[in-house]
This record gives structure tokens, sequence and C-alpha cells, in this order.
């Protein structure tokens, strides 16, 4: 009983530190005049909110927090910056107005946070609407409701899973990740918008970036006198142990990648992390080996069209159940006889395209934002 | 027996979480940037190499473990480098490392 108590305490120590933590990052970050240091604050930042999302139970969000946060955007940051400057300039207005509108915003967010639930309050609306009929169906042993139950979800996706023939996809998605289940499958609609909303930002990025054909295909000589390369990414010769080690560490990376994309209808994972990661090995192949090595590796043209190719896989995955008679992204009517035991059936083969056509997007989208911005000429 | 691994286990976590304690001292509290690095260094091997160790002694022979052995090999291949390129673009951007035989410490 005494350990328990103090295992209880130390936890709540913990949890307290990461959020005092977390809110002297963030205050750091406000305060910084180097803009180099605000962006490694940033990482630190989004590295303590992936561990708070730990503590929370919530392995998805932290992963994605992580790889994200803390990794792809940290390198992103880093190459605008190696393009623009690194400190902040004086600022000349007068700071009242944004002070104002920070205040304001802030106050209404607490405001806000005073209507919703306490930390695990089991009555919480998540708690009572919906998800335990998610739970239920996503995992075999805490399955309760009866086999003629209907998952009245908001886009009536699996409604009508009970008409199915087969009994493995009566009641269940067949993935024993629920974050998974419902992201693929119950919310696979929003899915869908967020895949498009990474597409849509690659487009932008493409037009913003690369409208100089000009700048794109300049590869200006490293002078020897400047401390600055004056492009960015100029291939490191001199850094043989850099290389040496991002050799031995990339196809680790990859496998990690495909790991984290196949695990993730079972364990923690999913497109949006792998491909998160699949592409981080080719940005540090790019950061060591340089541009124009990266670009003989993955052509901008194949990731172009890489692009492309994941929404046309998610969305086509969703025309091709309504093409069978369901409803779009109705997975259940992908039931098939074909080489049973090598794919899998109904909902599970559903989840597992769309995830592959996430992933497929999200590394290419990482990988052409990353060659847009680095293959820029600094500002001088 | 069961002690004794507990009791092993226990030592290497709390030696490793030692060894983290210091080497965040050291960042804070030694003179220049390259001996600053040693301590982010010994955070990053001594620390959370025996903390990974101390682990796989509480797992056992089990898949933890193996998991484990890989994030101790990804350790020690990532952390050195990334000191190593630190430093190097450190002394590539004009830092000098402080000189001890000088008076102004430069």
């Amino acid at each position: 009983m005494a350990i328990e108590t103090l295992v209880d305490l130390a936890t709540q120590w913990i949890d307290i530190s990461l959020l005092a933590l977390l809110a002297c990052t963030a205050i750091t970050v406000v305060r910084m005049r180097s803009l180099w240091a605000a962006v490694m604050l940033t990482g630190i930042y989004s590295f303590l909110g992936a561990s708070w999302m730990l503590i929370l139970d919530a392995p998805d969000v932290a992963f994605t927090e992580a790889a994200v946060g803390a990794g792809i955007s940290t390198v992103l940051m880093l190459s605008t910056l190696a393009l623009t400057g690194t400190t902040m300039k004086e600022r000349t207005k007068s700071p009242l107005l944004p002070l104002t509108v920070v205040t304001v915003t802030g106050a209404a967010l607490v405001y806000g946070t005073a209507d919703m639930p306490h930390y695990g309050d089991p009555t919480a609306p998540v708690h009572q609407h919906l998800m335990p009929e998610f739970m239920a169906d996503t995992v075999p042993s805490i399955h309760v409701v009866d086999s003629n139950h209907s998952v009245a979800n908001s886009h009536g996706m699996v409604s009508d899973a009970t008409d199915s023939n087969n009994h493995h996809t009566k009641t269940g998605v067949g993935v024993g990740n629920v974050v998974t289940a419902v992201l693929a499958s119950y919310r696979g609609y929003d899915t869908l918008g967020e895949t498009v909303v990474i597409f849509t930002a690659a487009i932008g990025v493409l037009l913003m970036l690369r409208g100089n054909q000009r700048v794109r295909n300049h590869v200006p000589e490293r002078t020897s006198d400047s401390t600055l390369p004056s492009y960015p990414l100029s291939p490191m010769r001199h850094r043989a142990i850099s290389r040496v080690v991002s050799k031995l560490v990339i196809p680790y990376i990859l496998l990690f990648g495909l790991y984290v994309q196949f695990h993730g209808d079972y364990g923690p994972g999913g497109g949006f992390q792998a491909g998160v990661i699949f592409a981080s090995a080719f940005i540090l192949y790019g950061l060591v080996f340089g541009l124009p090595a990266a670009r003989t590796v993955t052509p901008p043209r194949l990731i172009e069209i890489l692009i492309a190719l994941g929404v046309l896989i998610y969305a086509g995955t969703g025309v091709v159940s309504m093409l069978l008679g369901g409803n779009f992204l109705d997975y259940s009517v992908l039931e098939h006889q074909l080489w049973p035991g090598f794919l899998p059936h109904g909902q599970h083969l559903g989840i597992l395209l769309v995830e592959l056509g996430v992933g497929i997007t999200v590394a290419a989208v990482m990988i052409t934002i990353f060659f847009a911005i680095a293959g820029r000429e600094r500002v001088q | 027996m069961s002690l004794l691994v507990d009791v092993i286990s226990g030592a290497c976590i709390v030696a490793g979480s030692f060894f983290a304690v210091v080497g965040g001292i050291g960042i804070l509290r030694l003179p220049d940037f390259y001996s600053r690095l040693h301590g982010g260094g010994i955070t990053d091997t001594m620390g959370a190499g025996l903390i990974l160790v101390g682990l796989m002694f509480h797992a056992g022979l089990t898949l933890v473990t193996v998991k484990l052995v890989m994030i101790l090999f990804l350790l020690f291949v990532t952390s050195p480098t990334s000191c190593h390129a630190l430093a190097s673009s450190a002394l590539a951007h004009g830092v000098r490392p402080l000189d001890p035989r000088r008076r102004d410490g430069h």
C-alpha cells in the first residue's frame, strides 16, 4: 500500500515536471533572439510533448509528434534558416496589438477548458459516445455487443457489416490496434481529408518554391574562404564519420519505417508515422551526401508521381468499395476469396491499402518539401 | 537469484541516472563548448546505456531485451556521431577550444 502511494506520488511528480518543462521551453522559445536556438528548442518542445503523450497512454500520437515535430519539422526549419538568416529582426512596431490578441485568445482558450471533462473522467463524452462500440468491435476480448449490433457512426461505414456472411468481419475490423481501426475505418473520411491536406501542402510548396526553374538547377560552387556555404546543402566531403554512420543507419531507418507501416495494424504506428520515418532516411542521405546525390536516388519526377499515387490509392479504395456495392470507404465489401491466408480480408485489407496510401503520400510530400527548401539559394 | 538480478538491475539504473544528472550538470557548468559536449556525451552513452542495461536485466531473456539491445546499438552509433558533428561544425564555424595555457582563456 505504501509502495503504491509512493509510485502514485512519483508519477504525479513526473507529470508535473514534464508539464513545467513544456511551459519553460515555450517561454524560452518566445524570448529567444537567436533563431537557431529557437528551432532547436521547438524540437525539444515536441519531444517533451511526445513524452507527455506517452504518459497519457497515446503511443500513436507520441510517435507522430516525435517523428514529425522533433524530427522532420526541425530539419525543415533549419534548412529554411540556412536560406534566410539566423537572428530575429529588431521589432519596430509596438508590441501592444499582438500582445492583446494573444492575451484574448489565450484567455478564451483557458475559459474553454473550464467546460472540458476532468482528466481520466469516465463519464466524459469521449468514453460514452461511440468509443465503447468501436472498442467492442475492434478488440475481441472486450466484445460485449450482440451480433446484430450495427455501429451507427456518423458515416455509416461499417453499419452493414452485419450483412456479411463472414464471421470474421461481422463485428470487428480485424486489426488489433484500436487507433488504427478508428483512424482508417470508422473515421476514414477524416483521414482521407488529412491526406488531401498534406497533398495540398506539397502542391503549395512546389508552386511557391519551385517556380523559378533556373534557381532549382543552379548549383553554385562552394567557396573555400567563406565560413557559411552559399548553398545550404553542399556535400560534406570531409565528414567521413557522418558518411559512414549514415550509410550504416539508413537501411535500418528504412526497415523501421516499413515495420511501422505494416505493423501499425497491430501496434502503435501507421501511415503517417511510417511515411515520415521513411522520408527521414532520404533526407538524412540528402543532408550528408548533398542534394544532387539525393536527387539521383529519388528523382523529383518519381516523387511527384508518388505524392498523387498515395491519395489515389486511398480514394481509389473508396471508389472500389462503392463499385462493389458498399458505401464510400466501406471496406467490408472488399471481402474476397483470392489467396486466403496471403491477403487479409475485408476491413483489414481496406485499412492496409488506405494506410499504404497515407504512407506513400506522406513520405513523398516530406521528401519533396525538403528538396524544395534545400534546393534554394541562400538569400544574401 | 531473482533478488540478485533485481539488485544488479536497480544498481545499473541508479548509476545510469547518476551519470545522466552528472552530464546535465556538466552541460551547465563546464567552461567552453567542447567540454560541454563531453557532458552531453556522458548523458548519451553512460547514462542512457546503463539505464538500458538495467532494463535488460529487468526484462530477462525476452523480446524486450532484443529490442533494448537494438536501441543500445542505435544509441552507441548515433550519439557519438552527433557529438562529432557538433564539434566539427563548431570548429568549422570558428569556435576555438579553451586554452588553459593562456591567461585570458583564449
